[in-house]
């Protein structure tokens, strides 16, 4: 078993090596390009993009819809028209000329319309991106995976269930024992679906951001757009389902007089509160995760930018970087489930703060407290 | 700086796949685990229940169990010693009848004997009266063959009948 590994590990390894030195040498002869667009190459693969890149060919692209809405309506066409440089990147769709901005643009890598030789940015733009299009694809895997395990107990009624219907049940149990319910107590069931939900469609993004070819690859939790809008969703039901308690401790918390008056110290704190709450949830996730995998990019990067250096170099280089990235890529596996975790639970638990009921009506309720409990418990 | 600036299209995409993703995780999905999964909790906690319940009777069980060997065994011993008792009886009691019956039977020999021995008794009485008749008739026609010695005879039968009387 140990001596399989290690004949896999060695032809992994030559694998790496090869092809890296046939480079190095090969770069050595052209001496045309100087140093590697590092940069350039992270910013590619974190951002988002019209079209989708093809394993081992940086020209071919998946092309997808670009939807626009230009000077003169709407506008949809495939991503090919404007990425192909076959007409110098220009579109002409009707009366309106598409290109992506170029790298100078304030618009660098979008679609922009062309009116009078100038860039502008069209209105609105809800092309599906590649980042729109992994969206999907999580989207339609949370529903397969979710959906197989109701199928489950919809058809086999009261048997366990084996293998990966089993364990996403396990995973959902895991969410809803352990963060939801202790959390939330009676409300749990209300919120349930809300932070079952967004805790799978996290970690399948996360996972998905994993896999390096197609349908993965798109970085989707570490695009600040998508966990600005899982954030703002927790800040919208925290906010709209809060008590009047909540809202009192809010602008009228038990401190002294004379730290919300004349100066409203604590209320300015407490309001500002509501909104770092949702961006702490943002920045988070997405820091995490564009973390990961701008770290595992720059490792793979090591190689190309040591290339220069000779073959020894680059080899050495290679073997360090490629032990590293597995090693940073199966760390990331863990933190991709321990960010959707950690993000559930703290959304479970602002929720929870917006539940919250007085202290004054708690310490009434004490009395009645053993009588009300099971009629509260169920 | 455009991996920290929000895409709008991005935004309502995320938006709009979100929203299609809960409402129908929220229609067909969460209820139904939810509700699968307490039901089979109940049905798990129902079958240990039930389990107690049985092993609890089946211990029940066993001792009544034991108790109805101890019982029977008991009554058992009971019996027997009634059997023996009311078989020494019965063996007491035949013993008796018979004893009874063979005792009577012996009398009603014994009876019978000593009238067959009396009739044997007059029989050989009568035989031997009428052999000494005929013995004595024998004689005394040998004797009386001359007239003297019958009027002598004559004269003391009749002496002895008058002694007699």
């Amino acid at each position: 078993m140990t001596r399989q590994i290690f004949i896999r590990l060695a032809l992994a390894i030559m694998a790496v090596l090869l092809p890296a030195s046939l480079m190095a040498s090969g770069h050595d002869e052209g001496k045309e390009k100087e140093g590697v667009d590092a940069q350039g190459i992270i910013f590619e693969h974190l951002g988002d993009g019209y079209g989708w890149e093809v394993p081992f060919n940086h020209h071919k692209r998946i092309p997808l819809p670009v939807i626009v809405w230009g000077s003169d309506g709407l506008h949809v066409f495939s991503s090919s028209r404007v990425t192909d440089h076959a007409n110098g990147g220009v579109w002409r769709d009707g009366n309106a000329e598409f290109k992506i901005a170029g790298k100078d643009s304030p618009y660098k890598g979008k679609v922009v319309e062309i009116i009078d030789g100038k860039e502008v940015k069209p209105t609105i733009d809800i092309s599906i991106t590649k980042n729109v299009c992994g969206i999907f694809i999580a989207v339609l895997l949370c529903i397969w995976a979710i959906l197989s395990v109701a199928r489950w107990h919809k058809t086999q009624g009261m048997k366990g269930p084996r293998k990966m219907t089993g364990a996403i049940e396990f995973v959902i149990l895991f969410i809803y024992d352990g963060v939801i319910k202790p959390t939330l107590k009676n409300k749990a069931q209300k919120f349930a679906p809300y932070l079952l939900t967004v805790f799978f469609f996290i970690l399948v993004m996360n996972l998905l951001g994993l896999i390096v070819i197609f349908p993965g690859g798109a970085n989707l939790t570490g695009n600040i757009a998508v966990t600005l809008v899982l954030a703002l969703l927790t800040f919208f039901i925290t906010n709209i389902f809060a008590t009047k308690h909540y809202w009192k401790e809010i602008f009228n918390p038990d401190v002294p007089w004379w730290l919300k008056w004349p100066l409203p110290i604590m209320p300015l704190i407490e309001v500002f509160g509501i909104f770092t709450k949702p961006a702490a949830l943002t920045v988070r996730l997405f820091a995490n995760m564009m973390g990961g995998h701008m770290i595992v990019i720059v490792l793979t990067l090591l190689i190309f930018i040591f290339a220069a250096m000779g073959p020894a170099v680059t080899g050495a280089t290679a073997l360090v970087s490629v032990i590293f990235s597995v090693f940073m890529l199966l760390i990331d596996v863990l933190v991709s489930f321990i960010q959707a975790y950690v993000f559930t639970m703290l959304s479970t638990l602002f929720i929870a703060l917006g539940q919250e009921e007085g202290h004054e009506e708690h310490d009434k309720k004490e009395s009645t407290r053993p009588t009300a409990l099971p009629a509260t418990a169920k | 700086m455009e991996l920290f600036t929000p895409d709008f299209g991005l935004i309502f995409w995320m938006f709009v796949s979100f929203a299609i993703l809960f409402v129908i995780l929220w229609r067909w999905g969460w209820p139904a685990i939810m509700k699968g999964v307490s039901d089979r909790a109940d049905l798990i906690d129902k079958g240990v229940e039930y389990a107690q319940n049985a092993k609890e009777q089946l211990d029940h069980a066993r001792e009544e169990a034991d108790k109805h060997i101890a019982d029977a065994r008991r009554q058992q011993a009971e019996m027997l010693r009634e059997a023996d008792k009311m078989k020494s009886q019965i063996i007491e009691e035949a013993r008796n009848e018979a004893r009874q019956a063979a005792k009577k039977e012996m009398d009603a020999a014994r009876a019978s004997i000593e009238q067959e021995r009396k009739a044997a008794q007059d029989q050989f009485r009568n035989e031997v009266s009428s052999f000494a008749l005929d013995i004595a008739q024998k004689v005394v026609r040998n004797q009386l063959k001359e007239d003297k010695a019958q009027e002598q005879l004559v004269s003391s039968l009749l002496d002895d009948m008058e002694k007699k009387n």
